[in-house]
């Protein structure tokens, strides 16, 4: 009957491992924003490279 | 000789529309092929364009936003203030500094990527981070390489001002999202599945596990799994418990509380006295389920913010003058006698009085009126308005804490206090169930005390552990989460669940005319005279093309839609307030505007009234365009469905009686109409019919900052905006303008989901009816609970979910 308690044990560590993970993904925020990533993940790494950039200044009129 | 000119050309072409924001424009503002509405909107294309960053024109379809009017950076100079710059900055380390900013623009994938690849327009940005949900930025920029001040006036360059108001000044919000509900639920759900899967065995061998050493080890591996669940999950549950309880008040919270607290301890007794292996399976259950719903119910909103107050209203820095010198200060610590410069386009920060040069406000956002009203020298102007004209001078007389907007904002505060607070009649309901229970649990008592004492701490624990009204809390949390959903579907979104509530109660609706009744962006155009030769109409499109009168604008938008025009150059435009305008374009004298301005004739004469616009070429009248509002459609069907249920209808107009006819046609003569009410003319309206008659609960539909008031006092105020990202008026509810007509059937959805709610009760109750038989005769093994828990919570939950959505599609949502 002991293998059962083994059992158990491990079980219940799986399952906390589990938990560990899931409050690790809260903790990092992975729960605050669930949109924006989804749009994210569809854009290319680099924008093109610029062929002949120029300084900004708010051209005013 | 009548005739509608512009609908003829209507279909004939599609109108260029503008490269970078889709509005449609004329083709005199070229680059690389492509046309832009405004030389704004060039200028971004071209910084875009010359960062290799037009990928923005791919992601989506006419991405961009309107550079409204001449970009002027003078206007965030406050923000070189070293105060100001404190209160904004979330981080700053002398090197490195942190901001986030709310930007109402943001609404398409393109945005999110040009916001997040700003530092590759602009060195010294590190990074920069977008929440959609939430249209918030945050970025992180090195302050040697940029400051505060031209970090904001990028992103106004390119369109997205950030929405600094004196509520940013005020304290910084640590802009946590509440993480805590989620630990909660992770937690909980942990340990029920835990609890579950070890109390199997026993479910299975009925109660006896052959091995005594195994079953005591599951019952204590039980009771330490449910030791966080009792103490860590479920106390929301006890707090707001006892919060009732201290007010005399017994909620919904209060029996689950008890059922709880109850369980947890005749399970902890058995499991030490050996006596059985307690219900803690159940319980865990429970607290899972009800911790789901609530965050289910929860869920709102987070770019909509409801409990707007006027701070979030008025700008946060403001130009004072100072011994002749400007400078910058918060609007907070503006006082009595305090010089300040309003430049165009900026707000009147409190009541003030005019020293220097003529100002031109806009009171839009105060009364709905949006035309301009002209101001002199020595003249009074109130807080709120927003000057168009050029740079004033002026003298604060109140701040803004005391300035006429204020005051009508806060005579409200004691009202929206304990609106919509516990009037749930989900409590009373729970508090009769309390009673019935408790009467049933002493019954039990009395009737085992006569006849078996040994069994009278289990039957009564027993049923009340059973009795525990979770199914009806969970009933209403999903229904009403799952309403919530339908309406945001359908571009309705409510404040929070109670709402629902108050709408299902309503008798009496009041509507205010400008902006909710009638689109305020569009108008009916009808055009009386001689006919226009195509060289008219140009003539007439160049000069209104200067002007930004509402009207000229009106005329303007018909002309380029319907019409190939060509602008030509004016000389000599002059536009005088309240009149008209006038200019030469090609030596032709053109003059628009009312019948005294054009003909120089003061007698009254039909076409004298408001909203025409007199047209005459070289002195020679020509013709007049009627120009009247253009009501939303759907409307007439949907007043005659509610005045057919027996609603009660008013309206409120702050405009003239010229309309009277058209709303009377709409809304049948019966219906009560007022005319050129001002807010607080609404505001008492509103509380008189509540004075007059108890039994009314009234919902108020409105768009600006003049209903607020009436918003505020009304049981449900909804307040009606064409773009949700714009800025709305403190409300239960915002809606969508194109989905006014479907008001009708946003109440009747509401009373439906009440009745759902009592059918779900039904059922909860059948299942409580159940498990009570066990109970009291003291025969309740947690198997039986085990069963009748989760079995009863799937149940109701599948229910009013599926109850919930069928009836959004019976009632046409």
């Amino acid at each position: 009957m002991s293998v059962l308690i083994i059992l158990i044990a491990a079980s219940i560590l799986v399952a906390t491992g589990f938990l560990v993970a899931f409050i690790w993904s809260v903790k990092s925020g992975q729960y605050d924003d669930d949109y924006t990533p989804s749009v994210r993940i569809l854009f290319d790494d680099k924008p093109a490279p610029s062929s002949e950039k120029t300084s900004l200044k708010p051209k005013q009129k | 000789m009548e005739e509608i000119v512009f609908k003829k050309d209507r279909k004939k072409r599609v109108a260029q529309q503008c490269y970078h924001c889709g509005e449609t424009c004329d083709i005199t503002i070229e680059s690389d092929e492509k046309y832009f509405c405004c030389d704004g909107c060039k200028f971004v294309y071209q910084l875009l364009q010359e960062n290799g960053l037009c990928n923005y024109y791919e992601l989506s379809e006419k991405p961009g936003i309107r550079v409204k009017g001449k970009f002027s950076t003078e206007r965030f100079a406050y923000l070189e203030n070293e105060e100001v710059k404190k209160k904004l900055l979330r981080f700053n380390d002398g090197k490195q500094c942190q901001v986030s900013f709310y930007l109402p623009q943001m609404h398409c994938a393109s945005c999110i990527w040009l916001l997040e690849n700003l530092h590759t327009i602009q060195p010294g940005i590190l990074y920069s981070k977008t929440n959609f949900q939430r249209k918030e930025i945050s970025i992180a920029f090195n302050a040697g390489e940029i400051s505060l001040r031209k970090l904001v006036e990028l992103l106004a360059f390119v369109g997205y001002e950030p929405y600094i108001s004196l509520k940013d000044g005020e304290k910084k919000l640590p802009n946590k999202i509440n993480r805590k509900k989620f630990y909660k639920i992770g937690v909980a759900g942990f340990c029920f599945s835990n609890i579950m899967m070890l109390s199997f065995p026993e479910y299975f061998s009925a109660g006896k596990i052959e091995q005594q050493s195994l079953e005591k080890l599951f019952s204590f591996l039980n009771l330490t799994l449910a030791l966080p669940v009792f103490f860590y999950c479920s106390s929301g549950f006890f707090i707001s418990a006892w919060k009732g309880l201290r007010q005399k008040w017994l909620n919904i919270d209060a029996p689950i509380a008890l059922a709880i607290l109850v369980t947890f301890g005749r399970s902890v007794y058995e499991i030490l006295s050996n006596t059985g292996s307690g219900y803690l399976d159940s319980m865990s259950g429970i607290v899972f389920f009800m911790l789901v719903g609530r965050w289910f119910q929860d869920k709102t909103y987070d770019s909509f913010s409801f409990d707007r107050d006027y701070k979030s209203y008025f700008p946060l820095g403001v130009t004072i003058l100072k011994n002749g010198k400007e400078e910058t200060a918060t609007i907070s610590g503006l006082q009595k006698g305090d010089r300040i410069l309003v430049r165009q386009n900026e707000m009147i920060p409190g009541d003030a009085v005019i020293l220097k040069g003529e100002g031109k406000i806009d009171y839009s956002f105060v009364s709905g009126e949006v035309t301009p009203v002209q101001k002199k020298k020595g003249e009074l102007v109130y807080a709120g308005g927003k000057q168009i004209g050029g740079m004033i001078e002026m003298e604060i007389l109140n701040p803004v804490e005391q300035s006429y907007i204020t005051q009508l904002w806060n005579n409200n505060d004691a009202f929206s206090e304990q609106k919509n607070q516990d009037k749930s009649f989900v409590h009373p309901w729970s508090r009769y169930f309390t009673l019935l229970l408790f009467i049933i649990a002493g019954c039990t008592a009395l009737y085992w005390a006569a006849n078996d004492v040994s069994k009278l701490l289990p039957a009564v624990t027993a049923a009340l552990i059973v009795a525990c009204p979770c199914s009806l809390l969970l009933s209403a949390t999903f229904t009403f989460g799952n309403m919530l959903r339908h309406f945001g579907k359908n571009k309705f979104y409510l404040k929070n669940s109670s709402v629902i509530e108050s709408l299902s109660k309503i008798n009496t609706i009041v509507f205010d005319k400008t902006g909710t009744l009638t689109h305020p962006a569009e108008a009916l155009i009808n055009y009386e005279g001689v006919i226009l030769t195509d060289d008219e109409k140009n003539l007439v499109y160049s000069l209104t093309k200067e002007s930004i009168h509402p009207l000229s604008r009106i005329i303007h938008n018909e002309l380029l839609l319907n019409f190939q025009v060509s602008p030509l150059t004016v000389s000599d435009f002059k536009e005088i307030s309240g009149k008209g305008i006038t200019g030469n374009i090609d030596n032709h004298w053109i003059k628009m505007g009312s019948w005294q301005f054009v003909c120089d004739d003061e007698s009254i004469t039909e076409i004298s009234g408001g909203g025409m616009v007199l047209l005459s070429i070289d002195n020679k009248y020509k013709g007049v365009f009627r120009i009247s509002n253009q009501y939303r459609p759907g409307l007439k069907p949907m007043i005659q469905k509610l005045s057919e249920k027996k609603y009660e209808l008013h309206v409120l107009s702050g405009d003239n009686d010229s309309e009277k006819e058209n709303l009377e046609n709409i809304f049948g003569e019966k219906v009560i109409i007022k005319f050129q009410q001002s807010p607080q003319d609404k505001l008492d309206y509103i509380a008189r019919l509540k004075k007059n008659d108890y039994d009314v609960e009234i919902v108020m539909l409105g768009d600006g900052l003049n209903d607020a008031g009436a918003l505020k006092r009304s049981d449900v105020g909804i307040a009606v905006t064409e773009n949700t990202s714009q800025f709305s008026p403190a409300s239960d509810a915002i809606m969508d303008g194109s989905v006014v007509n479907k008001l009708s059937n946003f109440i009747k959805y509401a009373k439906a989901g009440k009745r759902i709610i009592v059918w779900s009760f039904i059922i909860s109750i059948l299942y409580n009816v159940v498990g009570l038989s066990f109970a009291i005769q003291a025969k309740l093994s947690p198997i039986v609970a085990a069963v009748l828990m989760p079995v009863s919570s799937i149940t109701i939950v599948v229910f009013v979910t599926l109850a919930s959505t069928y009836m959004a599609k019976r009632k046409g949502l």
